[in-house]
């Protein structure tokens, strides 16, 4: 039989179920007596409820409890001098509101209809006070965040792009986007006692959202339980446990019932984070031969008047390109708006839009090829932190992806290239998002019937987690893949980092690794062979020679401490080449390549569906997501699938994932650097720089619609 | 058509705190049952009204559901989707939205597809459902399962039973003749983790016969 080996193509693991309708998601575990959590949202964006009429909700038929600010039982972690605090909106805890659609009762009911009916009957009066929701009226109370690096960053001189031969100096802008996993956030909660509760709920951290849930109520965490084996789908909006999750546990422990509560695809616009409304100026200085002499980058997003958002927006300008001079400045305007959250390619996404925007825009100014300019201003080391790259091949992504986007075959004057009526036009972006490796702990057992079971408590929000990981362990102990499960999503598993930041095969791949590095070691010796025999040998015979019925085995993975040396970032070049009506501005993206440097590919058939699946989500923030407020109100006007517009399958045609798959030789024993946020990051500008080849038409305001184009 | 003005949330509460009392005190049911007008009132006071209202106002749903016959006692506001998920535990039919705007619920009724959010349940008395839950014989899965594996048309897994019971439907409504044309007609199926170019793979194939 073959060995499936790392940098195969295998199957996921849980295809079949997946497949079958048999994956069981958070919301869909039968447990008994279960009730139904409805939440009713304010309807003004500032001020205090005073209050709640909820005498007709609790009559309405099947009502076991409303809760409200007025009578919610107590949550120890949001309470002044919590030994454990919760952060961000502590939900029911007081009469405040703070953004239109913040919950202000909770029904709780027999069935999912009697709850939503009456959670319509619970009649709010408020205490209105002035808000602000308008970013473009507010952008002057920007402040530098508190928490966090956000400090103005220079490099030699500040704006020295203004006195350089050659000037671009422009703004972009990024609308409110979200994150809209297929799945609705769902927590079914129940507790064993007063001490004792288990969630199901959708995560991609187990173990973050138990320290979190156990800090709410006060309890040690080994009293929390926390399941989420499938999650359908995240992008960071699962990156934290939510309001609507501790109320969900509140609601159980007071109707001694499980409760479940499920957003309504509405509430999922304003109660699970989003990309925030970002304005950035870009300002870049060249030489008359394309060598870069000043970047400046200034960003304002926004945030929430109750708790501080940030992300790395500016980073990206301090270090993909040479230039002596860099200064950044990242401001945040509080408004009365639900905070944001990471959403795939966090900060980078929305930065390298301007930057590489820009760059696009210079490389006109200066007659050179897009992918020239770049070549000019590469750097071999990184300029911000003077380190050498742990590894870099982004010189052989430009390469490859433009040969499989046929650069050659665009023109460099704008409105120059045509096929019949439509206008043609190619463009790039490219990208960097920082490698990084957390602390992971894997358990192993092998049983005497050869069969290998791993445990750890990672998550899958949608990657393929556990194919890789089945893989990674079939590779190192040189058993064939289906003799191996690999379990996750589960708090009593040992202990992994929350699935984000694209760390998780870095991290829980090198545990995983490291774990059956350490089974084959202890049966080398039980076979009186040297630990690191490359001899292969017969693990069951192993066991039965030893009368053992399995072995088990738990093994911590740090780190490696000469990583402090270098600089760890994954690295991408995107390609577009897209099509526009000169009439009618329609756009139709006849490709995209995405060539990427994530260091060694672990199962290429996951990592491609991976790249497509991000350079999906960057023709979203392209071309289509836009989350509109109406200001007079403060509330959305297109919270649903029918006015935001995600794309849908006749907006995509062929996408191409390419790897260098060079293994990263500092970052972990495999070798990678992960793909989940620069799938992404560098779709949206190559998509604005193919239309601008094509139109001579330059949309510095995403989403590009047609009636920019015309 | 009727004039009546629209269903406010506020006419239900009325509703609910009027009209159905009022129906109970006067119902010749209550009368049968001998209670007296103090009874009445008591019941009133304790809701037992609201209770015997909630098995008032359910009706029988027969549905044959992959083959197997059910016989329900539902709300008529209750969705096939609701029916499927919570009274039938058939979570196999996802629910992304719940007004008909993405397609994860779509399940195969007397064969045509349909968003299952969208369709009171009582509607469907006496129908044939075929659910994701349905589609493999025993152990073999149907061609498309086979196919959306084969192909990775999926990641999160969430929008999966949606695109495959549109897909199977596709093939048969005909509209699998080009490239474009299975886009267009899958397009009311949304996926964000982005797999459709992986989805339009897997249909052509089983569509070439080829699994
Ligand atoms: S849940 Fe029915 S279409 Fe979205
Ligand atoms: S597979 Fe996740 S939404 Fe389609």
């Amino acid at each position: 039989m073959k060995k499936d080996a790392i940098g195969d193509s295998l199957s996921r693991v849980d295809g079949r179920l997946k497949v079958t309708g048999g994956a069981k998601y958070s919301g869909e575990y039968k447990v008994p007596n279960l009730t139904y959590g409805v939440l009713v949202s304010a309807t003004i964006a500032s001020g205090t409820v005073t209050a709640l009429d909820t005498r007709a909700a609790e009559r309405a038929p099947g009502v076991l409890a409303v809760i409200t600010p007025f009578n919610a039982p107590k949550v120890p972690g949001y309470q002044a001098g919590a030994e454990r605090p919760v952060r961000g909106l502590k939900l029911f805890n007081d009469n405040k509101i703070y953004f239109n659609s913040q919950p202000i009762a909770l029904v709780v009911a027999d069935t999912f209809e009697r709850a939503t009916y009456a959670a319509c009957l619970v009649k709010a009066t408020y205490n209105t006070e002035p808000f602000e929701t308008d970013f473009h009226k507010n952008i002057d109370k920007g402040v530098t965040p508190q928490k966090g690096n956000y400090k103005d960053y220079v490099r030699g001189e500040a704006n020295a792009y203004k006195n350089a031969p050659v000037v671009v100096e422009e703004e972009y802008l990024l609308p409110t986007e979200v994150h809209n996993p297929m799945e609705l956030h769902v927590t079914t909660a129940f507790w064993d006692g007063d001490d004792k509760v288990t969630l199901y709920t959708k995560s991609q951290g187990v173990k973050g959202s138990q320290r979190s849930i156990a800090a709410a109520f006060g309890l040690n965490p080994d009293n929390v339980q926390i399941n989420s084996r499938f999650v359908g789908g995240a992008f960071g909006s699962s990156l934290r446990t939510w309001p609507h999750e501790i109320a969900a546990a509140q609601a159980a422990k007071l109707v001694k019932r499980p409760v479940k509560l499920t957003l309504t695809r509405e509430q999922m616009f304003t109660q699970v984070g989003y990309r925030p409304l970002t304005i950035q100026k870009i300002g870049l200085g060249a030489t008359a031969d394309g060598k870069l002499i000043g970047i400046t980058h200034e960003s304002h997003s926004q945030t929430a008047v109750y708790e501080e958002f940030t992300e790395g927006a500016v980073n990206v300008s301090q270090f993909l390109y040479n230039s002596p001079n860099v200064n950044t400045l990242y401001k945040v305007v509080p408004l009365n708006v639900g905070v944001p959250a990471p959403m795939r390619g966090p900060g980078e996404a929305t930065g390298s839009f301007a930057l590489e925007s820009a760059l696009d825009e210079l490389s006109y100014k200066l007659n050179l090829d897009p992918i020239e300019l770049r070549l000019r201003n590469y750097t071999d080391t990184d300029p911000e932190r003077n380190k050498p790259w742990s590894s870099k091949y982004l010189k052989e992504c430009y390469q490859k992806g433009a040969e499989a986007i046929g650069w050659a075959d665009r023109k460099a004057q704008p409105g120059a290239n045509k096929e019949g009526e439509w206008l043609v036009g190619y463009g790039i972006g490219c990208g960097a998002f920082g490698a990084y490796r957390g602390n992971a702990v894997a358990k192993i057992k092998l049983t005497a019937d050869g069969s290998v079971n791993i445990q750890s408590a990672t998550s899958d929000i949608g990657p393929g987690t556990g194919t890789s990981m089945v893989l990674i362990a079939a590779d190192t102990l040189g058993i064939p893949a289906d003799k191996i499960t690999f379990e996750l999503g589960n708090s009593a598993f040992p202990n992994a980092p929350t699935q984000g930041g694209s760390a998780t095969v870095s991290s829980v791949g090198s545990a995983v690794h490291d774990v059956c590095v350490a089974l084959k070691q202890k049966l080398y010796i039980m076979a009186g062979k040297p630990a690191d025999s490359m001899e292969p040998i017969d693990y069951v015979a192993v066991l039965k020679q030893n009368n053992m019925p399995s072995v088990e085995l738990t093994q911590e993975s740090k780190g490696n401490p000469e990583a402090q040396k270098y600089s760890m970032y994954s690295f991408s070049a995107h390609f577009a080449k897209v099509h526009v009506h000169p009439l009618t501005g329609q756009v139709k993206i006849k490709k995209i390549v995405a060539c990427v440097d994530a260091g060694k590919i672990v199962n290429h058939k996951t990592a491609s569906s991976q790249m497509i699946g991000g350079a999906v989500g960057g023709v979203g923030m392209a071309m289509t997501e836009e989350a509109v407020f109406d200001n007079r109100y403060g509330r959305y006007i297109n919270g649903n699938f029918a006015d935001y517009h995600v794309p849908v399958n006749a907006d995509i045609q062929q996408i191409e994932a390419i790897f260098i798959d060079k293994p990263d030789p500092v970052l972990n024993p495999v070798g990678t650097k992960g793909i989940g946020e620069i799938s992404l990051i560098g779709v949206a500008p190559a998509l604005a720089n193919a239309i601008y080849n094509a139109t001579g038409k330059r949309v510095r305001e995403l989403p590009i619609t047609p009636d920019k184009l015309i | 058509m009727s004039t009546t003005k629209p269903f406010t949330p506020t006419d239900g509460e009325d509703n609910s705190n009027g009209t159905r009392r009022d129906f109970l005190k006067q119902t010749s049911l209550l009368t049968a049952i001998a209670l007296t007008p103090g009874t009445v009132v008591k019941a009133a006071e304790n809701q037992w009204d609201e209770k015997f209202a909630g098995v008032f106002e359910k009706q029988a749903l027969h549905l044959e559901v992959n083959g197997v016959k059910h016989e329900l006692m539902v709300e008529p506001r209750v969705t096939l989707l609701e029916v499927l998920r919570e009274y039938l535990d058939l979570t196999g039919t996802k629910k992304g939205c719940d007004r008909g705007q993405c397609g994860a619920c779509t399940v195969h009724v007397n064969g045509v597809r349909i968003n299952s959010c969208l369709s009171l349940a009582l509607t469907n008395d006496g129908k044939k459902i075929t659910t994701i839950e349905g589609l493999a014989k025993e152990e073999e899965l149907h061609p498309m399962q086979e196919a959306f594996i084969k192909h990775d048309g999926f990641q999160c897994g969430y929008c999966t039973s949606g695109q495959i019971m549109s897909a199977v439907a596709l093939l048969k409504e005909g509209h699998t003749g080009s490239e474009t044309e299975i886009r267009e007609f899958m397009s009311g199926n949304i996926c964000r983790c982005g797999a459709y170019p992986n989805i339009v793979k897997a249909i052509q194939e089983v569509k070439g016969g080829m699994v």
